[in-house]
């Protein structure tokens, strides 16, 4: 097992799980112990998720990945003294970034549902081939693929996360925006889109959004 | 077992033995005990490993040495084929190829290898400390030690400090030995075995400088070897990888190397011969000194640098570019030590600034690869010559040859080489041993048999834990008891117990019975590293009749007690943690088998030069087809323009000989003016369509051979293809050769050297040119004395022994003139006193003046080329290209004739340029690595590897674009196109599931499910987050 097995979804099932910190070992990019270059992936996948993680409001901090042979035993144990000391020093998960618990462990999940989706996006469109991690970090922090991510998993998450709010009870856009940590406007904008796209209604009764039942 | 009267068969009879341990007689003894041979490993030091254990990188991928080589260790004891003998020597040997009978000697240890577990409680006690041989003396050890700590046999010897053993006072060691393993009354044994080869592997003895009073050695404490240094950079050193000196300890900033040390000097003390190794592992040394301390200052003081190996001269660049770093080319000689800061100066000169002295915080000696210490007693005893250095004498068209018959050799000794040259010609000593001894291959080799496996597919899981106290390494830092307890307390949980040696031979058949017993279906040991320990258990399994994939290993000693020796409570909390996640992972393992696939015992050989032909050779002495395929109609290659060598092979008659055994041999097809249309299959099963006249064959094999060769770059510069003076050195060789009149009326001739190479777009050294320039420079001497002969060079780049026919040819006066890359020659044609000449203009760097030498004919040392067809063939079989061309080895320095693709290797000049002698060896150990496949009937191939369900398949070949072994493809089922998976092509790396939308293709053995439940139970139960994940919120 290579070091780009280690799926989005398991980093995702850490932080449910209510972990502080996750680390990722791989070997020195350019040094595959396969012929795979399997750490391209996963250096790849750190930084995407690094960018799911701050726009659900976990401090990207929390997520390390570096480049360790089995020589480097003394690096290993810096790094790990350096991790946990960062660690401790943004406090616990969701505490320290000052979110709910609830909420936060609401956000991972609709995340988690989304693995899938963002496995094709990746696919699709930012499948890239860097020689160092700094290519990789700059890539990915580039306009280029914040535009990518705002349009093609930022919007999608959103939406995932405002239904699975609205099919618990019907909600206003005021409570859907504390309750995300999300500006109102975009709220409105999403609910808009998931009303054209008939999945959500305005129950002008209530005042508030409710789902539109699934039809089989 | 057949046809071996019954005393054959008794314990001292094997099929080869091989003498020293070090990486050379490793690989030879993996090769040989693989290929169906019973080896006998003989090693006079306390361990198995030789100098490449000592090293702290290699270059010029500065991989960690002991990480690459220790798992070779493991591999070796593992063996059921390989019999260790360590702190053995061998007394004499009788007898002749086929049957030799060798009196070995093996030193007391006083200590029991079979009772020892390595736990070093004993070291902790002893009260002895002595200088450390491991770190060069420059740490201290104890009298009663582990040689280092991966050793094999990882288990204690005492050293004759021992007090007991000195003054019969102390024996603390026996009283805290809880394995009873200390046994004084120990007395070296005789032994004798019989053999039927012999390969010689002892390595080389590093130069001592102390025999050469002018370089402080021993006298400053500041001045150290490079192998001291080697010790200092390791993280298992003296100073766990701080460099530190000795005076002060502290780090020092200002460092200065000496190149040449012991090597190219013909003064009393030094050597003659270039060692090979030193430039390079020197710029290893600085680059890793710049990762120690970005700040150091690094000057290096150096003759010719000879960059000569692949990606050496990328790798020079890389230093030379550091900032902070000085490439000096200057002699030197160490001065004084600095009275107070015991500095050391260093004298040397430069063109510009003339004599200066300067100050250096710590120099280290780059010193050379001597013979090793007792190669005057070794030949006496083995009864083979020696050359004038004390190195072996070999046959130069079979470097791997002694004088003896069935005596070979491989490694250093055959003269200074670096590590990929010492595993290739381990691999071809293997293949000569297993041509010799083709008769009684796996005769002797032993198969283990294991019991049927009980099925367990109706069972629960119910899972054993063992607990190791590993001595004291985790018991004195983990509650064993507690952690036990703990376990029983786990969801599968059927059984729990603790073990102070889990690993150690009689715990290990006690675990089998257990789990029989028990009626155990999942194992988890909680104890060290699966890197060396997982094959063990596994093995253990199958014993125990359950399916070996049934195991996980728990590592509460590396990962917990190890480092947490100070923090007891939270390391036995984490060590239950561990335990907790390998349990849940063990409750979803799953039985898996790894499958045999038939071999097809036949080898296609591609490209019919002289490494190629050689490979084939080898291969058919040893019983297996070849089809061998050449594109040119004859067979010869780039040898066919070689007419002698620098050491004086008659290339011509030598080639023609192989060529008729070639096409003599009953078991080689040739096939010329042939091209491969296709390839396709895996290790053991390949099928190639090979088009040769007109028609078509198509040629089942189990193992290809790439043995493509190079080409001769045609030069764009100094007027070649313009004047018909202007020659390249194949086709002066050529003329000189045909007596040729231009090349024989010469009264002056001139020859360039690195003309297409070592610049930016071809950025690597030619590696022959320099020797090819001085053999032709030689030659020409020796026809008309009175020729002036010019070389025209950048670095004379004659490593090992051809360094003495450099200065052969620079005492017979061929004159030598440095020029530098950015001021290359210039060359023009023009009349000087009604004769036309070409008018040579070049800067001498050391005069700083122009020099113009009007020649009469110019030879071009032109580069080499990868082949044309390297590109085609690469694609064919799946085998990489390096950025210069060239096929590129598994792994540069443990792999170097084999491919990533398993079932491909490589030999000769499509690997990189290299002399004849260098091809030859690299065509034996390619055949080497080819027998270590074509000796089974049989493949096996993992059980961990990918399976798509495809009822979840959606066809959209994104695990297709993810698997780089191509092992995925998609075929027609009744429900349309699905994704399968080749399991002989997968290697288990696991990319294909993470890009996989649906889920499914699975890596078997590490399944979603397992790693999920994994990183669910590493937050304990009581976590009370956990309970905030329930659905509470949605509901």
């Amino acid at each position: 097992m290579c070091s780009g097995r280690v799926d989005l979804a398991f980093v995702l099932r850490a932080f449910s799980n209510g972990t502080d910190g996750v680390f990722i070992g791989g070997c020195h990019l350019n040094e595959c112990h396969y012929i795979t270059d399997g750490n391209h992936h996963a250096a790849s996948m750190v930084q995407l998720c690094k960018k799911l993680l701050a726009h659900i409001g976990v401090n990207p901090t929390r997520l390390r990945m570096e480049s360790l042979s089995a020589g480097e035993g003394i690096r290993f144990a810096e790094v790990m003294n350096e991790f946990s000391g960062d660690l401790r020093a943004l406090g616990l998960l969701g505490k320290g970034e000052g979110v709910d618990e609830k909420d936060l462990n609401f956000r991972l999940e609709a995340a988690t549902k989304l693995v899938p989706y963002i496995r094709l996006v990746e696919r699709e469109r930012l499948r890239v081939r860097f020689n160092s991690v700094e290519e990789y970090e700059n890539f990915f922090s580039s306009d280029e693929v914040n535009s990518l991510f705002k349009e093609l998993i930022a919007d999608k998450l959103a939406i995932s996360q405002i239904m699975a709010l609205l099919r618990e009870k019907p909600r206003s856009t005021g409570e859907i925006s504390t309750a995300l940590g999300m500006d109102p406007s975009e709220v409105s904008k999403h609910l808009i889109n998931t009303a054209k796209q008939g999945l959500a209604r305005f129950d002008e009764n209530e005042k508030r959004y409710a789902p539109v039942s699934v039809r089989m | 077992m057949d046809n071996l009267p019954a005393e054959q068969l008794a314990g001292n009879f094997g099929d080869v033995m091989i003498v020293g341990g070090g990486i050379s007689g490793i690989q030879a003894a993996l090769d040989l005990a693989t290929a169906g041979f019973k080896v006998y490993l003989v090693e006079k030091s306390p361990t198995i490993g030789g100098h490449m254990a000592q090293l702290d990188k290699t270059f010029p991928t500065n991989d960690c040495s002991m990480c690459i080589e220790s798992p070779k260790f493991v591999e070796c004891s593992r063996h059921p084929n390989i019999e260790i003998l360590t702190y053995t020597e061998v007394e004499s040997i009788e007898g002749e190829a086929g049957d030799f009978r060798a009196t070995l000697v093996k030193k007391p240890r006083y200590i029991s290898e079979s009772k020892c577990t390595g736990c070093t409680v004993c070291v902790e006690y002893c009260p002895v400390k002595y200088p450390d041989q491991f770190n060069q003396g420059i740490s201290s050890n104890k009298a009663i030690h582990i040689y280092f700590s991966q050793a094999i046999p990882l288990v204690t010897y005492i050293d004759d400090t021992c007090l007991y053993l000195k003054e019969k006072k102390c024996k603390i060691c026996q009283g805290v030995c809880k394995a009873n393993a200390i046994d004084f009354n120990q007395k070296a044994e005789r032994m004798e075995i019989k053999v039927g080869a012999v390969v010689l592997a002892p390595g080389f003895e590093p130069f001592d400088p102390r025999l050469r009073s002018d370089y402080g050695y021993g006298k400053y404490e500041n001045v150290v070897t490079s192998l001291d240094y080697e010790r200092l950079l390791c993280a298992t050193g003296p100073y766990e990888g701080e460099i530190r000196r000795a005076t002060d300890k502290n780090h020092p900033h200002k460092v200065a190397w000496i190149h040449c040390v012991g090597s190219r000097q013909v003064i009393p003390g030094g050597k003659t011969y270039c060692s090979a190794v030193c430039c390079t592992y020197t710029q290893k040394q600085v680059i890793l000194t710049k990762d120690h301390d970005s700040e150091a200052e690094c000057t290096i003081f150096h003759n010719d640098i000879r960059s000569y190996g692949k990606d050496f001269e990328r790798f020079y660049q890389r230093a030379e570019n550091l900032p902070g770093v000085r490439f000096i080319r200057s002699y030197t000689s160490v001065g004084k030590e600095i009275p107070g800061s015991k500095n050391v100066t260093i004298r040397y000169s430069t063109p510009q600034d003339g004599v200066k002295e300067e100050e250096f915080e710590m120099v280290v000696l780059s010193v050379g690869l001597n013979p090793p210490a007792d190669f005057k007693s070794l030949a006496n005893k083995f009864g083979i010559e020696l050359n004038s250095h004390g190195f072996c004498k070999t046959n130069p068209v079979n470097p791997m040859e002694t004088s003896r018959p069935g005596i070979f050799i491989s490694g250093a000794f055959q003269g200074p080489v670096d590590i990929p040259e010492s595993v290739v010609t381990a691999s071809g000593a293997s293949s000569l041993c297993g041509a010799l001894l083709n008769y009684r291959r796996g005769k002797l080799a032993k198969k283990r048999v294991y019991p049927p496996e009980r099925d367990v597919s109706k069972e629960e899981p119910r899972v054993g834990v063992y607990i190791c106290h590993c001595g004291a390494n985790i018991g004195r830092v983990v509650d064993v008891p507690s952690t036990v307890d703990y376990a029983l307390s786990l969801p599968h949980v059927a059984h729990a117990e603790e073990s102070l040696f889990i690993c150690s031979t009689d715990s290990a058949q006690r675990l089998a019975t257990s789990i029989r017993e028990k009626g155990l279906n999942r194992v988890v040991v909680a104890a060290c590293t699966p890197r060396t320990h997982e094959p063990l258990f596994r093995d253990t399994l199958r014993e125990a009749g359950i399916n070996q994939y049934f195991y996980d290993m728990a590592n509460i000693r590396e990962h917990c007690s190890w480092v947490h020796s100070k923090e007891k409570e939270d390391a036995t909390q984490k060590a239950k943690g561990i335990v907790r996640m390998a349990v849940a992972r063990a409750a979803h393992l799953a039985p898996l088998q790894e499958f045999d696939l038939p071999v097809h015992k036949s080898a296609l050989v591609v490209g019919g030069g002289l490494s190629g032909m050689t490979s084939a050779l080898s291969i058919v002495e040893q019983g297996h087809e070849v089809y061998l395929v050449e594109k040119d109609s004859e067979l010869g290659g780039m040898a066919r323009r070689i007419y002698y060598t620098l050491e004086g092979l008659d290339v011509q008659s030598y080639m023609q000989d192989l060529v008729k055994k070639v096409y003599r041999h009953p078991l080689i097809h040739v096939y010329t003016d042939a091209r491969i249309v296709e390839a396709s299959g895996y290790v053991g099963n390949f099928v190639t369509k090979v088009k040769s006249n007109g028609m078509v064959a198509t040629i089942k094999h189990g193992a290809a051979v790439i043995a493509t060769g190079a080409d001769e770059y045609k030069p764009a510069e100094y007027l070649y293809g313009q004047d018909d003076r202007v020659l390249t050195q194949l086709e002066l060789e050529e003329k000189i050769v045909h007596r040729n009149e231009l090349v024989m009326n010469a009264q002056c001739l001139a020859m360039i050297q690195c003309v297409g190479c070592r610049q930016e777009d071809r950025n690597y050294c030619s590696r022959i040119c320099c020797s090819h320039s001085i053999k032709n420079a030689l030659k020409l001497k020796e026809i008309n004395p009175r020729m002036d002969v010019y070389i025209l060079f950048r670095d004379i780049r004659t490593y090992g022994f051809r360094e003495d026919y450099y200065r052969e040819a620079s005492d017979k006066d061929v004159k030598f003139i440095r020029y530098e890359v950015d001021n290359k020659p210039q060359v023009e044609a023009v009349e000087e006193n009604g004769k036309s000449v070409l008018r040579l203009v070049v800067t001498d760097p050391i005069l700083g003046m122009e020099l113009a030498i009007d020649a009469d004919a110019i030879a071009l040392a032109a580069a080499i080329i990868p082949s044309a067809a390297s590109k085609e063939i690469a694609a064919l079989f799946k085998a990489t290209l390096n950025p210069d061309g060239f096929f590129q080895e598994a792994h540069v320095k443990l792999r170097p004739v084999d491919f990533g693709a398993e079932g491909v290797y490589l030999c000769g000049t499509a690997h990189y340029p290299k002399h004849i002698s260098e091809a030859v060896s690299q065509a034996y150990g390619a055949s080497g690595r080819v027998l270590t496949l074509l000796s089974h009937d049989t493949v096996t191939a993992s059980g961990s590897v990918c399976e798509v369900n495809e009822s979840e398949c959606v066809t959209c070949g994104a695990c297709i674009t993810a698997c780089t072994y191509g092992s995925i493809d998609f075929y027609d089922t009744p429900q349309g196109k699905k994704a399968r998976v080749n399991p002989v092509l997968c290697k288990g790396d696991g990319l294909c599931n993470t890009v996989c939308a649906t889920g499914a293709i699975v890596l078997k053995h590490y399944t979603d499910e397992a790693i999920l439940d994994q990183i669910d139970a590493a937050v304990p139960p009581e976590f009370p987050r956990k309970e905030a994940n329930s659905d509470e919120f949605r509901a």
